[in-house]
């Protein structure tokens, strides 16, 4: 067991060396002065208190996002909802926040709220669909990513649009109900505590309650979850539900700690980034924000090298994908483990 | 290890050397075997399930690749990575689970991929000829015009051997091939193969049944976990010393049974009346009525695909499109749900393990629990209780003998004896008052299975109410106080007294050549009843 861990981890760490190196070569290829434009990369988010705070503050969503879709995924669902629970989550809270006259706090809490109930919904969808007619959630979520995308478009274009603004923005959410920006010249806001609980919540709801394990089992073996007396299909429904909810609180939490005014005019990715974040962390919710923040370096140094190089931010990609393929790549590095196994069986049978 | 191969002209006709195969699971599936097979022998390949026999022929057949190691055939070096190069080196295998075509003929199946020709057409007369040539040399003769699926099994698997003989195969692999076969079926497969060896060919026989392998082979050699224990001279070995090779210890060759008098047994557990089940417009499950009371083990004997796997699905809740009633101690369970069935009272141990039994991939301790991890004192109805499951599962792990040095290590890294005791232990330490005993040994050593057995025999000494659903005769016969066979999705024959049937009787339920009228059934059954 303890070398199966090692294994593991240095299977990953050796898939982030050769994504790095991939992505050098590819920086040789395009760049004039490719190692000042890689150094850019790799020192990016340490060179200024603003930038460092700027990676810190883009885990927060990732973060969010790379938890429910681990909730979906340990369940064995392949629910991609979670882009469309993040947009409309975010749409939800701008509304609680521009329309409700509530004291400080309180109408922050309903923010909240509004965010959670928007994406309980959003993930109740295809979680019924799939239940009730055994309607492929990844294709139904999918599809619905689209609907809230132009839905909560549709809501913020012709329900909360400033007309005093030239550009296409909401009204701007009352003051009580944002979340403080506590560190001066930093964006990072007091959303960090309710992720926090957030990560404790779904690491304790995955491991160590019995609905986790009902979860669990019913994604690693859903016949074994049937046989055994596991309710699957009501299972298959509430973790959804409960993903779509983190997802949409993400939303939320994003909007009211970051901005003052909804201003999105696309749907801002995190759901897609989320499902990275959770294959790296191999749906462990106490690992999600690790993998958060590293996904959210790889962005920002990646930006920084925009800025300063004549390379482009999307060599990222490059690498996201090389690590992707690899870290989930079952026989990366099978030739290994099987020359040390058959290693440990010569020594066991010259010694018998 | 090293032999002296070159010393030897007259040299055996197969040599594997040193062969180490090891699964991506890290399973060691043989470590350093050597196995050698003499021209026109009938060798037996003996050893518990998990040995490596199958294996060792699979490396032998091009079916998997060998890690280390050398295969001689008539004392050439040879190098086989896929059935074709394998067959043609003159080795021919028929399968523990058939390869054919269900849809064409016997003569189709016989001739595919060197289909006779008449002009750019196939000449099925050309094709019905080869066959029944084939079948008359050897001895295995078969309507070549009889399509596979309407067949009886033991014409299948002449169909494998006929199919490997033209092809030219001089030694021929056997992979368990009794396990399906009725006794009838198995005494005309034996007179097959000794004219097989009369006329020149090398068989390969591969099987755990002691008996079996004493009456047909001339050597035999005994693998155990991964390793060849031994090779002997099939005459100069007792069937006790045989299986103590196999399992190393003494082992009870005699199945218990529940002593329980029939004045004991009274209340009635399991009760199933007039269960029918329909799929594709085809009755799979007819007029079913069967009670099960405390007490007693009641074994369901037949071949395996005439409606038992359906039967037990159903009972489990697992398949709910049926008609007629179940009650599970009283209660009506026919609508109900797994989990509903369960708190009724129902233990089950399934067909297949690795789908239903376990989650391969989750820890001990997570399929040890799978049944009550919402109650006390696993868990307070939502938070697991960490303490108690480790507590719970170490008491398990030693009361029932599981080998696993931890419970947090994956199950699937444990052999398939630990397995199944595994779902046994889970299945059988809820004081269940109904166990439904699906193949409970299959694919499993002898060593799980007696400890098994013993399990199914204590549980129902103290109360519960045992359906025994088994392809293995011995099994179903040595365990059962009562013995019922399924044909063809019905109920043929009840025998009241299991001690007092024979196998060749049996037999001839199981085929379908006899069967008891409904209606005798029905009398005897409630006349159980009492």
């Amino acid at each position: 067991m303890k070398t199966d861990k090692r294994f593991e981890i240095l299977r990953t760490g050796v898939a982030i060396g050769v994504a790095l190196l991939i992505g050098f070569i590819v920086t040789c290829l395009v760049s004039e002065a490719p190692l000042k434009a890689f150094g850019y990369f790799l020192r990016g988010p340490f060179t200024t208190t603003r930038r460092f705070a700027a990676f810190l503050e883009a885990a927060i969503p990732l973060t969010f996002t790379g938890l429910a879709i681990s909730l979906v995924f340990s369940a064995g669902q392949f629910n991609l909802g979670a882009e469309g629970q993040f947009f409309i989550g975010a749409v939800a809270a701008t509304a609680a926040g521009i329309y409700l006259d509530l004291p400080p706090v309180i109408h922050t809490l309903v923010c909240l709220l509004a965010g959670i109930a928007a994406g309980a919904v959003a993930g109740f969808i295809p979680g019924i669909l799939k239940a009730k007619w055994n309607a492929s959630e990844l294709v139904s979520s999918l599809m619905l990513n689209y609907v809230f995308l132009k839905l909560g478009m549709y809501l913020v274009t012709y329900h909360m649009r400033d007309q005093s603004v030239g550009a296409l923005v909401s009204l701007p959410l009352k003051e009580t109900s944002l979340l403080t920006q506590f560190i001066p010249n930093t964006r990072i806001h007091t959303g960090v505590f309710i992720l926090l609980i957030t990560v404790l919540f779904c690491y304790y709801y995955l491991f160590r309650t019995s609905q986790g394990y009902e979860v669990r089992m019913t994604g690693q073996n859903i016949e074994f979850a049937r046989y055994s007396g596991i309710p699957v299909l009501s299972v298959i429904l509430s973790v959804q539900v409960l993903a779509g909810a983190i997802a949409g609180l993400g939303g939320a939490v994003e909007m009211l700690g970051i901005y003052k005014r909804f201003q999105w005019l696309a749907s801002p990715g995190y759901g897609f980034d989320g499902v990275i974040v959770a294959t790296l962390a191999k749906n462990n919710p106490a690992l999600v924000p690790v993998t958060a923040l590293f996904l959210a370096y790889l962005r920002v140094g990646a930006d920084v090298m925009a800025i300063y190089s004549d390379v482009s931010a999307e060599m990222v990609a490059i690498i996201q994908a090389v690590i992707i393929l690899l870290v989930t790549a079952e026989a990366f590095l099978s030739g290994y483990r099987r020359r040390m196994l058959l290693r440990e069986v010569k020594q066991s049978a010259s010694a018998s | 290890m090293e032999g002296g191969k070159e010393s030897q002209r007259e040299g055996p006709i197969l040599l594997m050397e040193g062969i180490t195969k090891i699964y991506p699971t890290g399973l060691v599936a043989n470590s350093n075997v050597t196995f050698e097979v003499r021209e026109g022998e009938i060798h037996a390949l003996v050893g518990e399930n998990g040995a490596g026999k199958t294996t060792l022929m699979k490396v032998l057949f091009g079916l998997e690749k060998h890690d280390a190691g050398n295969i001689f055939v008539k004392g050439e070096q040879v190098n086989i990575t896929s059935p074709r190069q394998a067959i043609g080196h003159g080795i021919g295998m028929v399968h523990q689970h058939f390869m054919l075509a269900p849809s064409l003929t016997v003569a189709e199946n016989i001739v595919l991929g060197q289909e006779p020709r008449k002009g750019i057409w196939f000449d099925q007369k050309k094709a019905a000829e080869t066959c029944i040539d084939l079948g008359k040399k050897y001895g295995l003769e078969v309507d070549p015009y009889a399509k596979i699926a309407d067949v009886p099994v033991g014409v299948k698997q002449r169909v494998e051997i006929l199919k490997a003989l033209l092809r030219g195969s001089e030694i021929l692999v056997l992979d368990e091939p009794t396990a399906v076969l009725t006794p009838q079926e198995t005494v005309e497969l034996f007179a097959a193969l000794k004219a097989l060896k009369e006329g020149g060919h090398t068989i390969i026989f591969i099987s755990h049944k002691l008996a079996e392998v004493k009456e047909i082979s001339d050597r035999v050699t005994v693998m155990r976990s991964g390793r060849v224990v031994g090779t002997r001279n099939t005459e100069e070995i007792s069937i006790r010393d045989l299986s103590n090779m196999m399992v190393g210890r003494d082992v009870e060759l005699e199945l218990p049974r529940p002593k329980m008098s029939a004045e004991d047994r009274r209340e009635v557990r399991l009760l199933v009346k007039d269960l029918k089940y329909v799929r594709d417009n085809k009755d799979v499950l007819k007029d079913i009525n069967l009670q099960v009371k405390s007490g007693e083990i009641v074994g369901i004997a037949g071949i395996e695909g005439n409606g038992q796997a359906e039967l037990v699905e159903i009972l489990t809740g697992l398949c709910e499109c049926h008609e007629g009633t179940i009650q599970i101690c009283g209660e009506d369970a026919t609508e109900k749900k797994p989990g509903e069935i369960r708190e009724l009272g129902l233990s089950h141990i399934p067909q297949d393990r690795m789908t239903f039994g376990v989650a391969a991939e989750a820890s001990v301790a997570e399929n040890l629990i799978s049944t009550r991890y919402n109650k006390p004192p696993i868990s307070n109805g939502f938070l697991l209780n960490l303490k108690a499951i480790f507590a719970t599962c170490l008491d398990l792990i030693n009361k029932f003998e599981i080998k696993a040095n931890d419970p947090k290590q994956p199950v699937n890294t444990l052999s398939g004896g630990n397995i199944q005791k595994v779902v046994v232990a889970r299945e059988f330490s809820t004081d269940p008052e109904v166990i439904i005993a699906n193949q409970p040994t299959r694919g499993i050593d002898i060593g799980a299975s007696e400890s098994i057995h013993k399990y199914l025999v204590n549980a129902t000494e103290n109360g519960a109410a045992v359906l025994l659903i088994s392809a293995d005769l011995s099994e179903v016969m040595g365990l059962s106080n009562r013995l019922l066979v399924m044909y063809e999705g019905r109920i043929v024959a009840h025998f009241p007294d299991a001690e007092a049937v024979t196998e060749e009787e049996l037999g001839l339920y199981m085929l379908g050549v006899k069967h008891q009228e409904p209606d005798e059934i029905v009398a005897s059954l409630m006349g159980e009843a009492g």
